[in-house]
C-alpha cells in the first residue's frame, strides 16, 4: 500500500497527488512513468512522473479526471492509501547538451515536461517553453515552468489568458524566426504532439515526444501499448515513452487510445452510480 | 496379487455446454472414494520409474500408498516434502509426458492418475490441514540473505527451498500479486488463483519476505541487490515477453498478444467487467493463431466471455498440436473449431483501424525440421479469407530483457535467454543463478520447479563453503 502525503487541485479536473514511495525515489529520472493501481478492483494505468523528493521520499503525479480510474482517484484525500504503485518505469529522457531546446507542453503535459526542462536547463541548454491549454482555468504550472526555462510563452486556445491560439502557432514563430533550434520536445495530448511533429518536420529539428497508448503491465509483458515508430513495432513502455516525432504512425496510435471508448464510458457510469449510492 | 486393473477411475468434469458460459473450474477432482480406488491400482513395483519421470523428484508411491492407507497428513508430508506446490502441479503439470509415462502400468494399460491424486492429497490439505499444520521445526539460520527474482513457478520454488536450509530469502515481484504466469496466464477455469494463492501464502509461511510492485531491473539492479547484502541472486523471471508474426495489420485494434488477453481477463478479472475496472473486448468471431496451451486457454477464455465461434488457426496438423492432448480435447468439446494446417497471411482491417479478417494460407507439411516435427509450407495461390472481429496472438513468448538490459555481464543467447550450466542454473554472472523459462525459454511450470530445485542446492552449497 502507498499512502498519499499530500494532494491538490491544480486546475479544473486536474490534480496533483505526492505518493510515499522512497524506493522509487531512489531511481527516478525526467521523462519516466509509473503505473498505479487503487485498489483490488482497479484497472493499471500509467502516470508519467511530474517531481519527486528525496527528503520526503515522495513522488508527484498529475492527472486529469477523464474516465473510471482518474475519477475515482480524484475522490482520495491525503491520507488515503492506493494499493499498487510501480516505477520506475521506461526509458529516461535523453538529456544532453543540445544547444536550444524548446519545449512544448500541452494542458496536463506541463507536468511530465518540467522535470525534462529542468534536466535540460542543468545540462547548460537554453530552454525556450511553450505552454498551451483550451482555456485559463485548464492551465497550471506556468511559475514552475518559468523558473525551469530562459523563456516561457503561454498560449490559450479561447484567447483567456497569454496569446490567443494553439501551441504549433509560437512553435512555428520560433523555427521561422531565425532561432536556432537543436530540439524540441512535446508531450500533451496525442494530437498536440503530432500537430507539434508536423510542425516541425519542414525544419528539420528533432522533436522527440512523450506517447501515452493504453498500457497493463507497464513492463513489456502484454504488448498493448505497441506503437509504430520508423515502420517498426515498439512497446511504449520499455522502448519508450519518448519516440521521435517524426517517424511515428500518429494515426495507429490515436486508434488504439480508442479501443476501450464504449467500455470505458460504461465504466464510468457504474463507478458514478456507485459513488452516487455512497453519497 | 490382485488382478490388475488397466482402467484409471475417471474425474467429473463440469459438462461442457454448462462449462464454457463459467469461470469455475473445469475438473472437479476426486472424491475420496475415487482417490482410493484410484490408489489402489498401483502395484507399488520396486523401481518406482514414476518418480524418476518427476523433475522434483517427489515419492510418488509413497504418497499413493498412504492415500490408500488412508494416512492423509502422511500423503501430505510425503507430498510437500518435495513438492511446495501439490495443488498447483496437479492441475497443471503435464503428467502424461513425465511421471504417468514411466509408470509401470503404462506398458499395459492406463497408467496410474498421478496428477489427479496429487491433486486430491493437495485439496485435502487446504481443506482439513489448516488446523493441524504442524510447523515444521524451522531450519538453523544460516545467515546468508538470497533474493529471489520473480515469482513464478521457479521463484517460489527456489525461495521456499532456500528458505528450508535456513537462508533468509526475499521474492521480488514485479506485479501486484505474487505466482507470475500461474496468476496472469493460466486461466482460472484451469487453475483457481485461490489455489495459487494458498500455495504462496504457503511458502510466505516458511519465512519467505515477498516484494510486490518491485520491477527489478528498473527500480533496483542485479548490481544494487548484490551490494546491498544479498549473497546469492537467483532469476526466475520467465518468458513473459509476447511474439508477434511481423506481418501486415498486426496492430490493428482488435487484436491481441495471448498475453494481454489473459492478463486482462485472469489477473485483472475482466470477465467480472465493470466490477472490476479492467476492460476486455468480447468478440463475436475470434480466432486465436496457435497451437499451445496459451492457446487453447485463451480460445476457452474468449468462449466463455460470449463468444458466437472460436477458431484456433494453427499451422501444423492435429498430430503436432503442442498443447496438452486433455486440454485440446476440453476445448473440441466445448465447441472451439480447429482450422488446422492454416496460417495467417495479414490482417485485414476497417476504415477505423479495426480488424475484420484474417487472409490466411492453407499449410501443407513437407519434411521434418530442426524441432522434429514437420516443417509447415504456405500452398501459393490458397489463400482465403476469415472473417473475424478479434484475433489472439498465442505465438509464444520470450524472457522480458529488461533484467539483462542493465545487467551487462550477464551473458545471454540471441533468443534473450540467461545462458546457465545446465546441471547448476549457474550463470556467467559472479552470484547469480537462473533457472526455468528465462533460461528455456517457455516451457512447462514442472521443468521450471525443477531447475528452481537445482539451483536451489547448488546456491545452498556456494552459501556454505
Amino acid at each position: 500500500m502507498f499512502r498519499i502525503i499530500y494532494r491538490e487541485t491544480l486546475a479544473t479536473k486536474i490534480h496533483l497527488f505526492k505518493i510515499e514511495a522512497p524506493a522509487i525515489v531512489r531511481k527516478a529520472l525526467a521523462g519516466q512513468f509509473v503505473v498505479i493501481r487503487i485498489d483490488e478492483r482497479g484497472e493499471r494505468i500509467p502516470l508519467t512522473l511530474a517531481d519527486w523528493d528525496g527528503k520526503e521520499g515522495s513522488v508527484t503525479t498529475v492527472f486529469m479526471e477523464v474516465g473510471a480510474t482518474t475519477f475515482r482517484l480524484a475522490l482520495l484525500k491525503a491520507g488515503d492509501f492506493i494499493a499498487d504503485f510501480v516505477g520506475p518505469l521506461g526509458v529516461p529522457s535523453h538529456i544532453d547538451k543540445f544547444g536550444t531546446v524548446v519545449c512544448v507542453a500541452g494542458g496536463v503535459g506541463a507536468a511530465p515536461i518540467a522535470p525534462i526542462a529542468k534536466a535540460l536547463k542543468e545540462k547548460g541548454n537554453k530552454i525556450i517553453s511553450i505552454l498551451g491549454a483550451r482555456s485559463k482555468d485548464l492551465l497550471f504550472w506556468e511559475d514552475k515552468l518559468r523558473s525551469v526555462s530562459h523563456r516561457l510563452i503561454v498560449t490559450t486556445d479561447d484567447g483567456t489568458y497569454g496569446r490567443k491560439g494553439v501551441v504549433t502557432e509560437p512553435l512555428k514563430d520560433l523555427l521561422e524566426s531565425g532561432e536556432k533550434v537543436d530540439r524540441v520536445i512535446a508531450i500533451g495530448p496525442t494530437v498536440m504532439m503530432k500537430f507539434c511533429a508536423l510542425t516541425t518536420r519542414p525544419f528539420g529539428v528533432k522533436t522527440i515526444v512523450s506517447l501515452n497508448p493504453i498500457m497493463v503491465d507497464g513492463t513489456g509483458m502484454c504488448g498493448c501499448c505497441r506503437v509504430s515508430v520508423g515502420g517498426v513495432t515498439k512497446l511504449a513502455c520499455v522502448d519508450g515513452p519518448d519516440f521521435d516525432g517524426h517517424q511515428v504512425d500518429w494515426d495507429l496510435l490515436s486508434a488504439r487510445q480508442r479501443i476501450y471508448l464504449d467500455e470505458e464510458k460504461r465504466s464510468f457510469e457504474h463507478w458514478q452510480a456507485q459513488v452516487g449510492k455512497r453519497c | 496379487m490382485a488382478k490388475l486393473n488397466l482402467n484409471r477411475e475417471p474425474m467429473t468434469k463440469q459438462d461442457p455446454k454448462t462449462r464454457g458460459k463459467n469461470f469455475n473450474e473445469v475438473a472437479l477432482g476426486y472424491s475420496a472414494e475415487q482417490a482410493k480406488a484410484e490408489a489402489s491400482r498401483c502395484i507399488q513395483c520396486p523401481k518406482h520409474p514414476c518418480a524418476e519421470g518427476c523433475p522434483v523428484e517427489i515419492d510418488i508411491p509413497g504418497f499413493i500408498k498412504a492415500v490408500l492407507d488412508d494416512n492423509m497428513p502422511e500423503a501430505v508430508r510425503i507430498l510437500k516434502d518435495k513438492n511446495s506446490l501439490p495443488g498447483i502441479c496437479g492441475r497443471v503439470c503435464p503428467q502424461e509426458t513425465q511421471c504417468e509415462q514411466s509408470c509401470s502400468l503404462a506398458k499395459k494399460g492406463a497408467p496410474i492418475a498421478i496428477g489427479r491424486l496429487e491433486r486430491y492429497v493437495a485439496d485435502w490439505e487446504r481443506t482439513n490441514m489448516e488446523a493441524m499444520n504442524p510447523k515444521a521445526e524451522p531450519p538453523r539460520p544460516t545467515g546468508k540473505k538470497v533474493a529471489v527474482v520473480g515469482s513464478g513457478p521457479a521463484g517460489l520454488v527456489a525461495a521456499a527451498d532456500l528458505t528450508k536450509l535456513g537462508h533468509s530469502v526475499t521474492l521480488f515481484e514485479a506485479l501486484h500479486v505474487a505466482g507470475g504466469v500461474l496468476m496472469y496466464g493460466i486461466p482460472e477455469f484451469r487453475l483457481p488463483k485461490e489455489i495459487v494463492q494458498a500455495e504462496v501464502a504457503y511458502v510466505a509461511s516458511l519465512g519467505v519476505k515477498i516484494e510486490l510492485d518491485s520491477v527489478v531491473g528498473k527500480v533496483v539492479t542485479l548490481a544494487e541487490l548484490l551490494e546491498s547484502g544479498y549473497h546469492a541472486l537467483f532469476l526466475g523471471t520467465g518468458a513473459g515477453a509476447p511474439m508477434f508474426m511481423d506481418i501486415p495489420g498486426e496492430n490493428l485494434n482488435g487484436i491481441y498478444s495471448a498475453n494481454e488477453f489473459l492478463t486482462r481477463v485472469n489477473l485483472m478479472k475482466a470477465y467480472q467487467f465493470p466490477e472490476y475496472d479492467t476492460p476486455v473486448l468480447v468478440g463475436r468471431r475470434i480466432a486465436v493463431i496457435g497451437g499451445g496451451n496459451v492457446a487453447m486457454d485463451s480460445a476457452r477464455c474468449a468462449l466463455r466471455l460470449g463468444a458466437d465461434e472460436v477458431y484456433i488457426i494453427y499451422r501444423r496438423s492435429e498430430v503436432e498440436l503442442p498443447a496438452r492432448r486433455e486440454e485440446v480435447e476440453n476445448a473440441k468439446e466445448e465447441g472451439i473449431q480447429f482450422k488446422l494446417l492454416t496460417n495467417p497471411k495479414r490482417y485485414i482491417g476497417n476504415e477505423s483501424g479495426w480488424v475484420v479478417g484474417i487472409e490466411c494460407y492453407e499449410m501443407g507439411l513437407g519434411e521434418p525440421d530442426e524441432s522434429g516435427r514437420r516443417r509447415p509450407i504456405a500452398k501459393e495461390g490458397s489463400e482465403f479469407i476469415l472473417d473475424v472481429d478479434m484475433v489472439v496472438a498465442a505465438l509464444g513468448t520470450r524472457p522480458n530483457p529488461l533484467i539483462a538490459q542493465t545487467t551487462p555481464d550477464l551473458k545471454t543467447t540471441k533468443w534473450g535467454t540467461v545462458m546457465t550450466d545446465e546441471t547448476t542454473g549457474k550463470t556467467m554472472k559472479d552470484r547469480v543463478w537462473a533457472g526455468g523459462d528465462i533460461v528455456t525459454g517457455a516451457a512447462t511450470v514442472i521443468s521450471a520447479m525443477g531447475a528452481a530445485r537445482r539451483a536451489a542446492r547448488d546456491i545452498d552449497e556456494y552459501l556454505r563453503r
